[in-house]
Formats: C-alpha cells, structure tokens, sequence
C-alpha cells in the first residue's frame, strides 16, 4: 500500500485543534472575563467636581503620587453596599482609597457615605459617567489598582470581599508599595 | 390568482420602499444625514457590549451599550471616521469590544487559512482533470505502463 | 420512586448500548454471523429504555416533581402545561437525554428501514451507533443526571423556565435540530462500517444516501425554526448573528450539504469515494463539535447551557475517542478504496467537486472564526473578537462564486460537457440577469445597491438556468407535461432544493439591504409615517398572563389611509424569574414584515414609549426558501431506487 500524506492530514488538524481544546479546558479560559484596556497604562486625566465640595474641581494630577485604590461606586449598585463595610475596613488598615461615584445623585451619595461611613480619601463626582467610560468601566463596583506613578496595575471587577482581598488582590496592592 | 395577488402586493411594497421615513419629529434619535445614519447603523453593528454574553450594542439594553451608542452617536457628528471611533472604544475596550477583527499578526490567520484551503482545493481539482485527460489518452508511454504493471500486481 | 425508575432505566439502557457497541462489532471481527444478528435485538433493548427514561423525564416535569433538581430549576407550578413538557429539553441535562433519545431513535430506524442490508453492514452500522450511543449515555450518567433528587425537602414551586424559552419555537427548534445532528450518526456509522468492513462498493453509498439526506432536511428545517424564532423572540428583529452557537448548527449543515452533493457523485460515478467517507466522519464530527461548543463553557453565546468545565473535559474525551478514533481508521484504511472512472473539467463531477471545495471552506472559515478568540484567549495573546462583520464577508463572497458555478454546473452532464451549443443560453441568460436586477429593483425602489445588483444576478441567473434545466429534461419526451412526469422525484428533488437556494437568497439579499429601522418616542394617540406606512400607537395597556405581567401596546397600521394590521408588541416581566423580555409584534405577508418593538418606557405612568419599528421586505422568503430546500431533500428520497438496490442488495 502506499503512503498517502493526505488521508493524515484530517487526523492531524483534528489532532492540533483537540490539544487546544484540552489546553483551553484544562487553563480554565473564561470567555467572559474581559480584561482592562488600561492595565500597564496611565490613568487617564480628567476634570470632574469633587463629589462633597462642588466647587472644587479635581483632576489627575490632584490624586495620583501613592499607590491607591480607585473605587467605582454608586447609590444604585446593591452589590456596592455590600463592599463598602470590606472598603471601610482596608481603608482603616491604611489603604488609601480614591472613589469614584458613577452616575449617581449627589445629594443620595453623601447620605450614603453619612450612613455607612467614609473610606474614600477623596471622592470624583462624575454623574455622567465620562470619567468612567475613559476607565472603561462596565458597571459598579469596578476597582482599579493604581501606583505611585499613577500607572494602572490590576482592574478588579465587582465587589471585593475579605476573602478575595486576601487571597489574590492584597498581594497586588503590596507590590506596588 | 391568489399568488398572483401576492406578486403585485410584493412588486407595489417594493415600489413605496423607496419613500423612507417621513416624519422624524418623534425619532429617538436624529442624524445630520442619512450616511451617518448608515454609519451610525454600521458602527453599533460591528461593536459588542463588553458586558452581554454576546450581543452588538445596537441590540443590547445593558447601560454600557447605551453609553457606547451615545459616545459613538456624539463622535461621528463631531466628524470622527469610523476606524477613529472603533479605534477609540478599542482603547477603552480592548480588541474585544469590536466584532470587525483588527488586522494583526493573530487575525491575519483568518483570511490567510481559508484562502490557503480554497487555492490547495483548486490545485487538486486541476490536477484531478488533467490526470484524468492525459488518462483519456489509450496510448500509455512506456513509464506508464510500467506503473500500471506494478499496480496490478499490488492489487493482486 | 419513578426518577430513580428513570435513572435504572437508563442505566439499562446504557447497558445494552455496551452490549452493541461490543458483541456485533466482534462478530465482524470475528466473522460470527450469530453475534452479528444479535444487534437489532440490543438496538431495540437499548431505544426501549432510553425512550422509557425519557418519559419519565416528562412526566417528572408534567406533573411538577420538584423533588428533581432540574425540575425544581427549569419550572413552575404555574406554567402552562406544553412548556412544562418542552422545559424537558430547556436545559442540559434533559436536552442530552433527548439527544440521546434521538441517537437510539435513529438506531432503531436503521433496523427498521434497512432490513435488506447485509447482515455484515447492518451489523457494523448498528455497532458503531452502540459506541457513540454509549460514550453520550455515560456521559449523562456520570456528569449531567437528569434524575438527580433534592430530597428530603423538596421545594415547593420551581424557579421557572427562562421566559426566552416559554414559546413555540422552543418546543420545536431544538428536537429538529436534534435530529439533524444526530440523524448524521448514521451516515457516520455507515462511512465507519465501510471503514470496517472494507467493502466500498457503490451499494452502501446508495444506503446511506436517504439517511444524509433525511438528518440534513431536518437539520435544515432546524436552523430555520432557530432563526425564525430568534426574529420574533428576541424583539430585534434580527436572524442571523453567527453566534458561536448558530455557526455549531452551521458547520455541520454546510459540510452535509457537501456530503449530499459528493455522495450524488459517488452514487452515480463511483468516484470521490474516500472523499464521501471522510464528509460523512466530518460532518457527525461538527455535530459532536457543537455539542461539545454550546455545553463546555469553553465560548460565550446567548444560547449556552450553564457550563460546567468537568463536563467539558468528560465530553472532549467522548469526542476525541469517536473523531479521532474514526479519523485513524480512515488514515489506515482509506487507501485501500480504489477510484476508477475519469472526468473533464467542465463535467458535473468537476463542478460537484467545486461545490464541495467551496462549502468546505465556508465551513473552515467559519471553524476558525468561532475559534480563533478561543486559541488567542488560550495562549494568552489577547481578548478578541470575531463577529457578524467577519462572517459576512467571508460568507457573502464565497457564496457569491458558489451560486455563480451552481448555475452552470447543474446544467452540465457527467464526464465532458462541450458548452458550443450552450453559448446563445448563456450570453442571453447572464446578461438579462445582469441588465433586470439592476433595473428592476431600482425601478420599484428608486434606490441603487451593488449588492442588490450582484445578489439578484445571481438569483435570476440561477432561476433561468433551473427553468432550462426544466427545458433539458422535457427536450426529449413526447410533451412537456410527461417529460416533468418522467424526471424522477430524484431529478425533482435537486429541483426544489435548488429554487430553496434560490428563494431564500432572494430574501437575505431584500431583506439586508431593503430593510428600514427607527426608533421612535411615542405616546397613546401618536402617529408616525415610515416608508408609507402610517403606524399609530393606539393604546397602552396592562394586561396579566398565566406567570407574567405585561404592558401590550396596540399600534394600528395605516396605508393609504386604510387600516391594514393591528400589531400587539409587548414588554413582558416574568415574575418568578423576575426577567423582562421584549414580544414583538409583527404583521407578516410574503412581502413584507411590520415589526414593532417596545423598547423601553420613557415616562412613570408607562404610557409614553420608545418604539423600535421596523419594515423588513421579503423577510420571510429566507424560511421559505429553507422549507423548499429540505423538501427536496426528502422529496428525492421517495426514489425507487433506493428501495429497488435494497433488494438487490439482499439477493447479493
């Protein structure tokens, strides 16, 4: 009998696509995690009033210089309120928390940070979500890991509990200290 | 006659297609022209709602595509080009976020493969024919009939 | 006690599938014929238990045991009793026992219809059945029991079945759907059994012919009802969006379109044999393929079953053993078929084999689609995205060269066509399809779209050519009425799958290119003119169903002043779920659809609305067209001579 390479050839190219298969399953790729644009990136400048004071405007400049969270936050967001005690907690451990509150009502968000307390150094008010579109934020709550350079590191998307920050985002945080 | 009546309803229909929309007082939203409307069209087609398990933002409700819609509505009446705005939600985005894949060394593949398929497939067609001609032919050349020999006694 | 029944009963089941995919295959081997007729017995043993677990699946769901998991997850006590019976295959579990169901179903149809087949064949046939049947029955088993409890306390009321899912087309799509992919199993199983026996002789070509063409009919049928119920279901008026799970549905449709077309010519030539073998693996492996897409996890889709990656994995195997596995049978024992018969370039095997080299390619094009975000995601190169402009692109100018040869190859006769006589037809043909779809669209519409032109080219081209293929046939007969009467239901098969191509491109190219959408802000009372049509929003209601509420606008549909639809689009919000889906309203003839969708309210007493209205011409001639298509297909199996060769056969 002779060798005929192509009746290999569908096995082979079966065989190549199977191995990514497996690859795939076995990596555990999940199709529905987006990552951020901006990881590795700069944050992006903007001019937005200061959520308490609101003839105080604020711009990049105004917050970077140590590393920090940035919070995407809103009255809203029902998973929101069950981050915030989590947020209250790093920021009383000394993590120094930006917020930005994301096309919310002014008046609703300073009674929220009234009645479930402050953890934010400063909060961005930005009810048209601009600021976060340019963050490439998806919804609330989105959290942005951010250095000294004011370099975006990780973006975490949802809200973050205990657990989570212990097992994965505390590391990430301490590396950019 | 009844098919008969269907085809004059479908030529009549067709003939008032042209006569588009009249009144646009209503319309959610209204364009300068109708190729931005077309573009505006086209652009929410291509981009996907980096939310939705996997719908363009033209048909999604989620508040993302909404935003996506506005902005790309807002930048193409600013005179952006289209590649300007995908380029624009791309960095905002990332690549996933337009259904048009971006030329690049991974998306190359794409055309490259399925073009490589279609000229091999042709190849074989050709050479199946030609094969097939030169066979038409009774007269085998010496070389021929000695292969035809050793194939017989393969078979056998 | 009766889903433990179920669950005893498919053990059984699988049992029996062990039973034939072993005892039949080794008598084969073996050359018992004792062994070898014990395969129709197991096959019946097999179905029979399988059909009895699946009833007890429904009656678990008709009378509302939420005791069982996937009961208590996709139903209600509230629910209308035909979606209590469809949610049966509304979710995973459930849909693998109907598929399973299926791939016994379509076992026990080959003991029935085949009876003439060599005891061998039929034997090799039923055994490879057993393997596949037996891989996807330990899969339920082991992974995805449908019969898994939640006992002691049962919930009172289940969480109800998506409302996406409480509709018509629901309990319809997947079961043809279903049937398509898995009625490839048996082309599958006879391609192997070849394999097997190494008997490639013309006689299992014609065997397995009316099977391909069945599964593929109804796969036809079930992309249709997909798309037709994507249309009206998901309130956006679209059809199509090459969601990775409508290309799964896809792929292998295209590549059993080429199978129909190779095996004609290995039927009728006996040539492109180990080709036809090779289709036949390929297209049951991109039904496995879809499977393994939709319920892996592995790509996002709007259709995808909750994903588990340890079901993934369990089905990667089943698939890997079966594709592979038949895929090393072909590299061993593919040379041994031997090709003998020539053909020229123009000839109908040449352009029989274009056709397949074209939808080969469609289908590996849109493979690669579906998977390259996958393979890019997986080596960690980046996020992408492949999508609707992609597809169409590629699709459209493919299928633009595929219609172009289709006019002309089915023209053409076996072996050698001299085209000298054909050259007054074509001239005349080609250039009146050119000059009429740009004048006559243009002269209706006012508008000019070069891709009305180029489609309707094609369209009116290929029609002229069907009408002398009519020409052709009746040339020799005594009158034109006996020359169509003595075609042959084969002849007229080909026919009306042909002028379904024909009709649904018509429609896909109207319908692309013709369609207006708006959206509107109206309130009760308000009125709108849109391409001639006077649409008024007469009244917005509150009205309650059986397990939603719903807010049902009524838009009254004017032309020329005089009321002509009545549309009733609604928002409805399912309580137990708490889900909203948007129903549109359409009002359809052959051509046009009025499509009305409410998209949101704009005021707090919900009276005021934006409004999606859509004029979609031709629309539905795509679902026509696909109806003709699958008709032909099961048209041309009624043929004489698949029942006369079965005869034969068993003298043999």
């Amino acid at each position: 009998m002779k060798f005929k390479p192509l009746l290999i050839l569908p096995l082979f190219v079966v065989t190549v696509m199977f191995a990514v298969f497996g690859y795939a399953l076995v990596t555990g790729v999940d199709p529905k995690a987006v990552p951020s644009a901006l990881t590795g990136k700069s944050l992006p400048d903007f001019k937005l009033s200061d959520l308490v004071d609101n003839k105080q405007f604020l711009t990049r400049s105004d917050i970077i210089g140590e590393p920090m969270l940035v919070n995407i936050w809103a009255t809203w967001c029902t998973s929101c309120k069950y981050e915030h005690p989590v947020l209250n907690s790093l920021a009383a451990s000394g993590v120094k928390i930006i917020g930005i509150n994301y096309k919310d009502d002014r008046e609703l968000a300073m009674n929220w940070l009234r009645d479930y307390a402050d953890p934010y150094d400063v909060n961005i008010f930005d009810p048209n979500g601009e600021l976060g579109f340019d963050l490439g934020v998806t919804g609330a709550p989105e959290t942005f890991f951010v250095d000294s350079n004011g370099q975006v590191q990780h973006r975490y998307q949802g809200p973050i509990t205990d657990k989570i920050w212990e097992n994965q985002l505390k590391a990430i945080f301490d590396e950019m200290v | 006659m009844k098919w008969y009546n269907q085809l004059v309803r479908c030529l009549m229909f067709a003939a008032t297609c042209a006569l588009a929309v009249q009144a646009t007082a209503n319309e959610v939203l209204t364009f300068d022209s109708d190729e931005l409307r077309d573009r505006y069209t086209e652009l929410t087609f291509q981009l996907r709602c980096p939310k939705c398990q996997n719908q363009n933002v033209a048909d999604s409700n989620a508040p993302i595509s909404e935003d996506i819609r506005l902005k790309t509505y807002e930048m193409l009446h600013q005179g952006y080009t289209d590649q300007e705005i995908i380029d624009f939600m791309i960095d905002r985005y990332t690549e996933f976020v337009t259904y048009k894949p971006q030329m690049s060394l991974v998306t190359i593949w794409l055309w490259v493969l399925p073009i490589t398929c279609l000229v091999i497939g042709m190849l074989i067609l050709f050479r199946l024919t030609k094969r097939n001609k030169q066979n038409e032919n009774p007269a085998l050349t010496e070389e021929e009939s000695a292969r035809l020999k050793a194939l017989l006694e393969e078979k056998s | 006690m009766f889903p433990e029944f179920g669950q005893f009963s498919l053990i059984l089941a699988w049992v029996f599938a062990f039973l034939l995919a072993v005892i039949p295959l080794t008598g084969v081997g073996m050359n018992k014929e004792a062994l070898q007729r014990t395969a129709p017995a197991l096959a019946w043993a097999m179905f029979f238990f399988t059909a009895v677990a699946f009833a007890i699946l429904v009656r678990a769901f008709l009378n509302d045991d939420f005791s069982v998991v996937i009961v208590s997850q996709n139903s209600n006590s509230a629910l209308p009793w035909y979606y209590k019976f469809s949610a049966t295959w509304g979710n995973h579990e459930g849909s693998m026992l109907l598929w399973i169901l299926m791939l016994t179903g379509w076992t026990v149809a080959v003991t029935v219809f085949a009876r003439s087949l060599t005891v061998e064949l039929k034997s090799a046939v039923l055994g490879v059945l057993g393997i596949v049947s037996f891989g996807f029955t330990m899969f339920v088993l082991f992974t995805s029991n449908p019969f898994a409890r939640l006992l002691p306390i049962p919930p009172t009321d289940g969480s109800d079945l998506n409302p996406l899912l409480q509709d018509i087309g629901l309990i319809l799509h997947p079961p043809t759907l279903y049937m398509g992919y898995v009625g490839f199993s048996v082309a599958f199983a006879f391609a192997i059994a070849a394999l097997i026996t190494g008997r490639f002789d013309a006689s299992w070509v014609r065997w397995s012919r009316p099977w391909t063409n069945v599964a593929w009919a109804f796969l036809t049928v079930g992309i249709a009802l997909g798309s037709w119920w994507a249309y009206y279901e998901l309130g956006w008026g679209g059809w199509w969006f090459w969601d990775p799970v409508e290309n799964a549905s896809f792929m292998p449709w295209l590549i059993g379109t080429a199978l129909i077309h190779s095996q004609a010519v290995t039927e009728k030539r006996n040539l492109f044999k180990s080709w036809s073998v090779l289709l036949a693996i390929f297209a049951f492996s991109f039904s496995l393929l879809g499977t393994f897409l939709v319920r892996s996890g592995v790509l996002t889709s709007v259709h995808a079953f909750a994903s588990d990656p340890k079901r993934g994995l369990f089905i990667l195997v089943i698939l890997a053993i079966t594709i592979l596995g038949s895929l090393i049978l072909y590299a061993l024992n593919a040379g041994k078929i031997k090709t003998a018969g020539k053909f020229e370039f123009v000839s109908r095997e040449s352009f029989m084999l274009m056709n397949n080299i074209l939808l080969v390619v469609i289908a590996f094009a849109v493979l690669f689609g579906t998977l390259l975000p996958l393979i890019a995601d997986a080596f960690g190169m980046r996020k992408l995205s492949v999508g609707a402009p992609f597809f169409n692109l590629v699709f459209n100018m493919l299928m633009v060269v595929l219609i172009s040869l289709l006019g002309l190859g089915q023209l053409l006769r076996w072996k050698k066509q001299q085209l000298k006589s054909w050259t007054g037809f074509f001239i005349v043909a080609i250039a009146g399809a050119i000059v009429i779809a740009l004048l006559l669209p243009w002269a209706l519409s006012g508008q000019l779209h070069w891709q009305v032109w180029l489609g309707m080219s094609l369209v009116f081209w290929t029609a002229a050519s069907l009408i002398r293929l009519l020409a052709e046939k009746t040339k020799n007969a005594d009158s034109f009425v006996t020359g169509l009467k003595k075609a042959g239901v084969g002849f007229w098969g080909m026919w009306i799958a042909h002028l379904g191509l024909v009709v649904a491109t018509t429609g896909v190219v109207l319908v692309s290119n013709f369609d207006l959408e708006r959206d509107f802000r109206m309130a009760a009372g308000e009125s709108v003119e849109m391409s001639n049509y006077r649409f008024e929003l007469t009244s917005v209601d509150q009205v309650s169903g059986p397990n939603y509420s719903s807010d049902k606008g009524t838009i009254n549909v004017f032309r020329n002043g005089k009321p002509i639809a009545e549309l009733h689009p609604e928002k409805r919000f399912y309580q137990v779920q708490r889900n909203v889906m948007t129903e549109a309203g359409i009002d359809g003839n052959l051509a046009r659809d009025l499509y009305a969708s409410l998209a949101e309210p704009l005021d707090d007493s919900r009276q005021v609305w934006s409004v999606r209205l859509q004029v979609k011409p031709f629309v539905r001639w795509m679902w026509f067209g696909a109806l003709l298509m699958a008709l032909g297909g099961v048209l041309s199996i009624t043929d004489k001579r698949y029942r006369r060769t079965a005869r034969t056969g068993a003298s043999l």
